[in-house]
């Protein structure tokens, strides 16, 4: 129904557009991991000494460690909580169901940076939390060690990753047909025994989604760690940060970067096929 | 069917109830918290908050350098809702309605920066920038926002096609409007609920970017990243206090959404 010049009219200035300003540059990012830098200056003498360098330094298989520690932590937690609340204003909230949805909503739009401050501010040795267990005499002397560590970086993404993962979850729950539920009821099985073999399953598809979504934003985030993560709580999109800022290290750091990237792309095509085969038709 | 053993389906289980209190606790404890410091005397810590003062606020107010940063974040939101909302809407018509080499790497690529971490778009554009020697200001920030977020204008708006009934643009076609009219008086009018929403979503994300706008920054700076690096000085309630009115702000705008969707569903439903 569309004419040939209507389809080219519309296509070519994405496509223009998305091949100058996303293939290039991700692609800039490729060729210069392969790079090198001689006397402070970027030279296109091809190699792969800085993948060389990556699978040989300790220092980076450690702190990506680290980071795949502290993005399936950030996972487990915003499921442990998002999935609980998904369930809980899908099935039971009544009446105030489409509040409470809002409820969740309404923090997504809170600016990260903002959200991240508030914790700072809680948990240093002279914050709010601190100042709370003082002020009640449940401890005498603040503690220093909340803040500027793993812990708090986990804290800090788990409380900005738990609606995103809520959101899928909550999707894939009001998709359940609800008769399904209620012939599992009417046939005998108890309520643990209908979220176990009926829910749970038909929910995976939007839990997987709403995982994958945290443990990739988790894995290349940077500005936790610097905020309220400490030396101790350093990830490895910090020291692509490093690399690219004083180090002026670029090569090594687009090496870094493409490692990053081809984790979350093999990530995302694992977890697509298996949403497609757990999908509810 | 409902019988109120303890087993029944509808009786609300007081556990679950209490788990979903703790977490919504969790989930406003930071925001709270944000709000109430922004008006306490002696700072950003210790506990109970005392002394309630708008001195804060007043000094925000007569901070010209937030005031500078609010309005080059202004500036960046709106040119990125125009570009990305432009290059989205014709993305999402081109993957709708036609058939090209390439099409499924096209998808991929465009939604590509809403999934992976910020810093290596950001990088990527850094590189690209530096590829064609252009030094960094606002207008690369906006390039760089901007592009990112057509991934957000393509997914709203590709939905939003989805919805249409195609029926009225074939009608509108074979009663002779042209292609080019139909676009204006049929398929457009059909998206504003998408394109509002599409919108004020890329408004928002731009106006809180900081992993992008961190690498693309020249001379002048955007409202997060004068706020970060006011926290690596020290934090003082100042911060608390332009936070707060952030909030507030994207509080207005969900209402906003939120209206607006109601009002078309409503309108949806009496048709």
């Amino acid at each position: 129904m569309y004419s040939r010049l209507y389809k080219t009219l519309i296509a070519t200035p994405p496509l223009l557009w998305v091949a100058l300003f996303l293939l290039l540059p991700y692609g800039l990012m490729f060729v210069h991991s392969f790079w090198a830098v001689e006397n402070g200056a970027i030279v296109h003498h091809w190699n792969l000494d800085n993948y060389h360098k990556l699978l040989t330094t300790p220092l980076y298989a450690e702190v990506l460690f680290r980071t795949i520690r502290i993005a399936a932590s950030v996972t487990a937690l915003a499921i442990f909580l998002g999935f609980p609340l998904a369930y809980y204003i899908s099935f039971h909230a009544g009446p105030r169901k489409g509040l409470l949805y809002q409820l969740v909503i309404v923090p997504l739009w809170v600016s990260y940076l903002v959200r991240g401050y508030a914790w700072k501010t809680i948990l240093g040795s002279e914050g709010v939390l601190n100042g709370f267990l003082q002020y009640f005499h449940i401890t005498s002397e603040p503690i220093s060690a909340l803040l500027y560590s793993p812990f708090a970086v986990v804290l800090m993404l788990t409380h900005i990753y738990t609606p995103f993962v809520f959101l899928p979850i909550y999707a894939a729950l009001e998709h359940i047909p609800r008769p399904l539920v209620e012939a599992s009821h009417d046939l005998g099985a108890n309520r643990r025994t209908t979220f176990f073999r009926v829910i749970l399953p038909l929910s995976m598809p939007g839990l997987l989604a709403g995982a994958t979504f945290a443990f990739v934003l988790s894995l290349g985030d940077f500005l936790a760690p610097l905020l309220v993560g400490g030396p101790s709580g350093t990830m490895i999109a910090n020291i692509v940060q490093s690399l690219f800022g004083a180090a002026y290290e670029w090569p090594l750091g687009a090496a870094v970067s493409v490692c990053i990237l081809l984790i979350t792309v093999a990530l995302l095509s694992l977890t697509e096929r298996l949403e497609k085969r757990w999908a509810f038709k | 069917m409902k019988t109120s053993s303890a087993n029944s389906p509808t009786r609300r289980p007081a556990m679950l109830t209490a788990f979903a209190i703790l977490i919504f606790a969790f989930v406003y404890l930071p925001i709270v918290v944000l709000v109430a410091y922004s008006f306490n005397r002696d700072g950003v810590g210790g506990f109970p908050p005392r002394h309630l003062t708008l001195d804060w606020y007043r000094q925000l107010f007569a901070d010209s350098a937030i005031w500078d940063a609010v309005l080059n974040s202004l500036l960046v939101a709106a040119g990125s809702v125009a570009l990305s909302l432009t290059l989205g809407l014709l993305a999402a018509l081109a993957l709708d309605r036609a058939d090209f080499p390439g099409k499924q790497l096209f998808r991929r690529l465009v939604l590509l920066p809403l999934i992976l971490p910020g810093i290596i778009t950001g990088l990527s554009l850094l590189m690209f920038a530096v590829f064609i020697n252009t030094p960094l200001s606002l207008i690369t920030v906006f390039l760089g926002h901007g592009t990112a977020l057509i991934s957000v204008a393509t997914t709203e708006l590709f939905a939003g096609l989805q919805k249409i009934d195609r029926a009225q643009e074939e009608a509108s076609l074979d009663l002779g409007a042209t292609p080019w009219q139909t676009f204006w008086r049929v398929t457009l009018p059909n998206l504003k609920l998408s394109l509002t929403a599409a919108g004020l979503l890329i408004f928002t994300l731009s106006m809180d970017e900081i992993a992008v706008t961190f690498f693309l920054i020249g001379r002048d700076t955007t409202l997060p990243l004068e706020i970060w690096s006011r926290l690596r000085r020290g934090i003082t309630p100042e911060i608390n206090a332009i936070s707060t009115l952030i909030f507030a702000v994207s509080v207005a705008l969900i209402v906003v959404w939120y209206k607006l969707r109601t009002r078309v569903t409503t309108s949806e439903l009496q048709l």
